[in-house]
């Protein structure tokens, strides 16, 4: 089973895995390539099977079917205990009843490190959390930060050869969160273990991942790095779950080389990026609300009235009615020299071939 | 809103609180105090003294009811660490095997005996035992105490781990330990005081038993509680009264125990 060279960059290899608990199918089909060293983020909303893929990968989950490999060797038939790979909880499951040299130190001793060896990792391991000077509370003495990062050196002690990381960030305060996020990705780069993260946080899995595997209905819609997931959307699933996006009703006329010849609702002609396997027929362009620039009607390519406006503090969410029925929403600059449209105004709306593409409904 | 549900607007309820608490404790209570009279009747006070308790511990029958406590408390402690242990392996299978064939079946045979009457199960093992053609002892009597013990201390336990999430052990599992090290490293001292407090209820369940004791007790053999009923036969006299206030001193303060046992750690989090 030597299989070095081609694979020995990927940490885990997903292969055509399915779950089925009685009749409803968890994971259908999944495979997944994740890379050695790499920051890699489950995300979808919840029930979208991105924790039962974790839990697959951990060994808390029996397959169906499919084969799961760690560096090559296949793991899905080991019991958790015996798949060198470690989880950090959602709620971080620190043993009560142990103070945080314990709760840290437990994986080393089952893996027969003696008590000094074990110590000194702890003492490290602390210190890349900046926990020191609290090893010895109980978890019932720490604020939920300090949990959260006393779970995290204890998934990281043993030196596991992949970190799985189970919505960690869910159960702290916004401020928090964000100032966790940096320090994530900066243990994450020192420590050069692969890190496998799942979130239903977009902005989480924006802002943390090299690569982004968003996961609905038990599939994998897309996989690819923030900006390419963000800007490129594979399809309707995906552009309107990681950010806001607007899907305009198209009619595609031709598609050609990744570019697609379609007509607007309101009868111009535009042509643009199109996603892999889109087709002629009526369609969806997804363009995002900041891409879209609002003018006068004679100079938009589409046409509507002002029906609403949002005050968001750095920006404005203003929602205009095309003619037909849709709404699209733009999002401007809350600053001087833009132009507000009134309620009730008739505008035009104009946005760059670039900022759009049509999607795979 | 406090005022409509103000207990002491609900009718009825007075009078039948003070008819319950007089029918139960009003005896014990009479029992207690008579115990402390200095007087051979049982009924006419004549002054209080520690005469009863003397007799009880120094007294012409004072070796008898020595015996039988001594014989109550090695059936307590055995039968109540054997049903312990097995009431535990019963609330780990129960609550942490996940579904299995015969779940509700195996739920219901733990907890049985406590629906069966109590006359019934004495007379079935009584039965039972000189079928086999054992000799009734302190053996039988242990066995029979362990049989009954087990859904006391089923109840406590069971309540307990029911608490605990099962993502500790997970942990554990993760962490590289062994199913049975996550039990003993991280479920069992999680669950201890409902282990305790499970012990303990089985303890004062097994020394207070009259019923089925008295059935499979062999000749001669007696526990407290049969060398009490012995005693009252032959007419009740004043040192009775002292050695059952004794035993209600002990019940009372080992139930106590296992309350707060169990509801150790119950508030934390």
């Amino acid at each position: 089973m030597e299989n070095k060279g081609t694979n020995s960059d990927i940490a885990v290899d997903i292969s055509n895995v399915t779950k089925r608990y009685g009749s409803f199918t968890a994971l259908k089909n999944v495979s997944l390539a994740i890379q050695d060293n790499e920051f890699f983020t489950l995300l979808g909303p919840s029930g979208c099977g991105k924790t039962t893929l974790l839990r697959s990968i951990a060994g808390f989950e029996d397959i169906s079917e499919g084969a799961i490999r760690l560096y090559g060797e296949d793991i899905a038939d080991l019991p958790p205990n015996k798949r060198p790979v470690n989880t950090v909880f959602q709620q971080y499951a620190l043993f009560p009843h142990m103070d945080v040299i314990q709760n840290v130190m437990f994986g080393l001793l089952r893996l027969g490190a003696d008590d000094a060896t074990a110590k000194a990792r702890v003492g490290e391991v602390l210190e890349l959390v900046q926990l020191t000077e609290f090893a010895n509370r109980l978890p019932s003495q720490l604020s939920g930060g300090q949990q959260q990062r006393v779970a995290l050196a204890r998934a990281l002690a043993p030196n596991p050869k992949v970190l799985l990381l189970d919505e960690p960030l869910s159960a702290l305060d916004l401020k928090l969160r964000q100032a966790v996020r940096l320090e994530l990705q900066q243990i994450q780069s020192e420590t050069g273990i692969t890190f496998i993260f799942v979130t239903h946080d977009q902005e989480e899995a924006l802002t943390m991942s090299n690569r982004i595997a968003v996961i609905s209905d038990g599939k994998v819609q897309q996989v690819g790095s923030a900006r390419e997931i963000y800007e490129a959307p594979g399809n309707k699933f995906v552009a309107d779950f990681i950010g806001e996006t607007n899907l305009i009703d198209v009619d595609v006329k031709d598609v050609k080389a990744g570019h697609a010849s379609c007509i607007l609702p309101s009868g111009a002609a535009f042509s643009c990026h199109a996603a892999d396997g889109a087709r002629k027929g009526p369609g969806h362009l997804s363009v995002r609300p900041e891409r879209v620039a609002v003018t006068t009607p004679a100079k938009g390519l589409l046409q509507g009235t002002a029906t609403r406006a949002i005050y968001l503090g750095t920006d404005m969410h203003i929602e205009i009615t095309l003619t037909d029925g849709e709404i699209v929403t733009a999002r401007i600059q809350n600053s001087e020299n833009t132009h507000v449209p009134n309620i009730g105004e008739t505008v035009g709306l104009n946005f760059e071939a670039s900022a759009a593409r049509l999607l795979v409904d | 809103m406090a005022k409509k549900l103000d207990l002491r607007r609900f009718p009825g309820f007075l009078p039948m609180t003070w008819l319950c608490l007089f029918l139960l404790y009003a005896p014990l209570i009479i029992v207690m105090i008579y115990s402390f009279n200095d007087s051979n009747s049982i009924t006419q006070w004549g002054g209080v003294s520690l005469r009863w308790y003397k007799d009880v511990f120094w007294g012409l029958e004072a070796e008898k009811f020595k015996l039988a406590a001594i014989h109550s408390l090695i059936i307590a402690v055995a039968a109540a660490t054997v049903s312990t242990t097995i009431a535990t392996m019963a609330a780990t299978a129960m609550l942490r095997a996940g579904r299995f064939r015969g779940k509700s079946i195996s739920f219901a045979l733990i907890n049985l005996p406590l629906m069966v009457p109590e006359i019934v199960t004495a007379v079935a093992t009584l039965i039972f035992f000189s079928t086999i053609g054992f000799t009734t002892g302190l053996t039988t009597i242990l066995m029979a105490h362990i049989v009954f013990c087990v859904p006391f201390a089923y109840l406590p336990i069971a309540a307990r781990m029911q608490g605990i999430e099962d993502v500790y052990e997970q942990a554990a599992l993760d962490l590289y330990a062994t199913r049975y090290q996550a039990f003993r490293l991280i479920l069992l001292p999680l669950m201890a005081p409902g282990v305790i407090s499970g012990f303990l209820l089985a303890f004062i369940i097994s020394l207070d038993d009259f019923i089925i004791t008295n059935f499979v007790k062999g000749a001669g053999i007696e526990t407290l509680p049969t060398a009490i009923f012995g005693a009252v036969k032959q007419g009740i006299k004043p040192n009775i009264m002292a050695i059952s206030t004794l035993l209600l001193l002990v019940s009372v303060v080992f139930v106590t125990l296992s309350y707060l046992v169990g509801r150790m750690g119950q508030n934390k989090k």
